[in-house]
């Protein structure tokens, strides 16, 4: 029965109404791949198959009656980030030892009231801090491409990349993931999967764990357009409980898949021609605009003046809310303690034990960009910037522009432990160079798999939209994915 | 603007991060190559241009100033590392 782990969620959603097999069957062929497959791709940190099994017979009995969910009986993989009621959650840090939330954040309360089923918890970049899962405390995922004729093992991507990794390699029908920077869409780029970072507002915040938080999002990583438009009307919400959600009813995402992109106008954007990028990125980037205009879209040179200065905002902003929201883990109200000769040596030992390298190095600048004396040359500066790029999306949508197409990465995924991005910091934020610009606007933005590198890798593009127009999105995407195809990795794992 | 090693210490000690004088030493190289990184955005001619506060317009959503939810100290104390009576167990602050 292996083979029901290669179904879409939408094919799966309609065998299981049709009783072609049943939730706990689908259930029990995901947990046999987590078996045969977690020791070597690490893409689940804690695998709950007692809870899925309850969950997926509880969906049976449901179907049974006929009045299953959206998402009922669907085996879904949970990144860590998110809180599950007493269920391992610890945002990959060794910070959070043991801890259990007595609460479940509002995004997966939504997917289980909708009757999907949870599988476990997936690995992830240590606080959703990274861009290639080698930051977690429980060690780097294996991305299950790999290039053709060659045995080196590459990342997934981060800080998502447990997500992405198992939704490619079939160890769960679809993901949630967050997107602080690109840690949707990047992941989905470096796998060949589908990724979407909603707008800001749309996934309530509740319950997930706080990196960045005026710029944090959660989505789906899917297998496909479509199921990424399911995953997402159920994750969406309205939600009192998080101040920052907004009042617009969810609409039908899926509604929007199959419609036609004749007439509307596609931005190209001149700055995310960068130097240095592979001739492939660019010749990808042209292949989709050849599909969007065969599709009878119009395509239009655009400016985003601000684009080169979003990544070094990003690195005043971001860690100066991470500083912030990284100050509750002090050994006082839950996961690791370490003890001191008093209370500040109880906390000073506490958190140099419990952060790892990257995470400390992003509290520590955010720490010093706050402090006395450089919070208006950095943090200002920074915001005011942020203005500036937010402005720039403004003005082309303004002018007629209905979504943007970009790059979604500037290379194909690399190798665990390269040497060139261990040794500079800031190499590895370059990873984020095209989608971090999306997050400091809070406009939503999709990756969509579109091609093959020359070692068989994949790569995405990225479609930017109006804000709350994810339906634009949804929509042009599936446009691109009907001309590139879908891509799968050779199973070797 | 770079920081120098003494910066890094009292960071570090603002921070709540205790370090050893090799990380503290390695984090000066990696903290400056992030503010060489960052430096670039003084090249942004920001006059007249607001700081962002909120990235959607929005207003602060209120609500009545009841209680609506409580009545959960184990639930809040059951991932204390230490707590006795529902309540936090620390070191002693006071002599």
């Amino acid at each position: 029965m292996t083979d029901l782990t290669r179904l879409t969620i939408a094919e799966a959603r309609t065998k299981l109404r049709a009783k072609e097999f049943t939730s706990a069957e689908l259930t029990d062929a995901y947990l046999d791949a987590i078996d045969a497959a977690n020791g070597e791709l690490n893409a689940y940190v804690k695998v709950t198959p007692d809870k899925a099994r309850e969950m997926a017979r509880a969906s049976d009995a449901k179907l049974a009656s006929g009045n299953g969910g959206d998402l009922e009986g669907i085996p879904l993989g949970i990144k860590d980030l998110f809180g599950t009621e007493g269920v391992h959650t610890q945002a990959a840090s060794h910070i959070l030892d043991g801890f259990e939330p007595r609460y479940e954040s509002t995004v997966t309360a939504n997917l289980w009231a909708d009757g999907a089923v949870m599988l476990g918890k997936l690995n992830m970049d240590e606080f959703a801090m990274g861009s290639s899962n080698e930051t977690s405390h429980y060690g780097p995922v294996k991305n299950p491409w790999r290039a053709e004729g060659s045995n080196l093992d590459l990342v997934p991507g981060g800080s998502s990349g447990g997500s992405a990794s198992a939704v490619s390699a079939w160890l769960c029908a679809g993901a949630t993931a967050t997107d602080t920077g690109g840690s949707i869409r990047q992941p989905a780029a470096f796998t060949g999967t589908v990724g979407i970072k909603p707008t800001y507002g749309r996934c309530s915040r509740w319950g997930v764990v706080a990196f960045a938080s005026s710029l944090d999002q959660a989505g789906p990583i899917t297998r496909d357009v479509r199921d990424a438009a399911i995953m997402l009307k159920s994750m969406a919400s309205v939600d009192e409980k998080d101040t920052t959600s907004v009042n617009i009813p969810v609409p039908d995402y899926e509604a929007a898949i199959g419609q036609s992109v004749r007439g509307m106008r596609i931005g190209i954007p001149k700055e995310y021609r960068v130097d240095g990028m592979p001739n492939e990125i660019e010749t990808l980037w042209q292949k989709g605009i050849a599909w969007l205009k065969d599709a009878g879209a119009e395509i239009v040179d655009i400016s985003l003046p601000h684009t080169k200065y979003a990544l070094p905002a990003y690195y005043i902003v971001a860690p100066a809310e991470a500083s912030s929201n990284l100050a509750r883990y002090d050994g006082v109200r839950y996961g690791l303690r370490v003890p001191g000769k008093d209370i500040a040596d109880m906390y000073e030992q506490t958190r140099a034990a419990g952060f790892g390298r990257e995470v400390k190095r992003r509290i520590m600048i955010g720490t010093y960009v706050l402090s006395a004396g450089y919070y208006d040359a950095y943090y200002l500066q920074a915001q005011k910037v942020r203005t500036l790029i937010k402005k720039d999306f403004e003005d082309v949508f303004a002018a007629g522009i209905d979504t943007i197409l970009t790059p979604a990465t500037p290379s194909a995924a690399f190798g665990i432990a390269d040497q060139d991005m261990a040794a500079d910091p800031v190499k590895m934020y370059l990873n984020d160079i095209f989608t971090v610009t999306v997050n400091m606007a809070g406009l939503p933005g999709i990756a969509v798999p579109a091609g093959l590198d020359s070692k068989g890798l994949p790569l995405g593009l990225q479609l930017i939209g109006r804000p709350f127009e994810e339906e634009t999105l949804f929509r042009t995407a599936h446009v691109i994915e009907q001309a590139a195809g879908r891509f799968e990795p050779a199973k070797w794992w | 603007m770079s920081v120098d090693l003494a910066t890094v210490r009292r960071v570090a000690h603002l921070a709540r991060i205790a370090v050893t004088d090799q990380e503290a030493e390695r984090m000066t190289g990696e903290l400056n190559a992030i503010l060489g990184f960052v430096e670039q955005l003084g090249e942004v001619d920001v006059s007249g241009v607001e700081p962002m506060t909120s990235v959607t317009p929005m207003e602060m959503k209120k609500r009545a100033d009841v209680v609506t939810d409580g009545g959960k100290a184990a639930d809040i104390v059951a991932n204390a590392p230490a707590s006795d009576e529902n309540f936090f167990l620390v070191p002693k602050v006071i002599e």
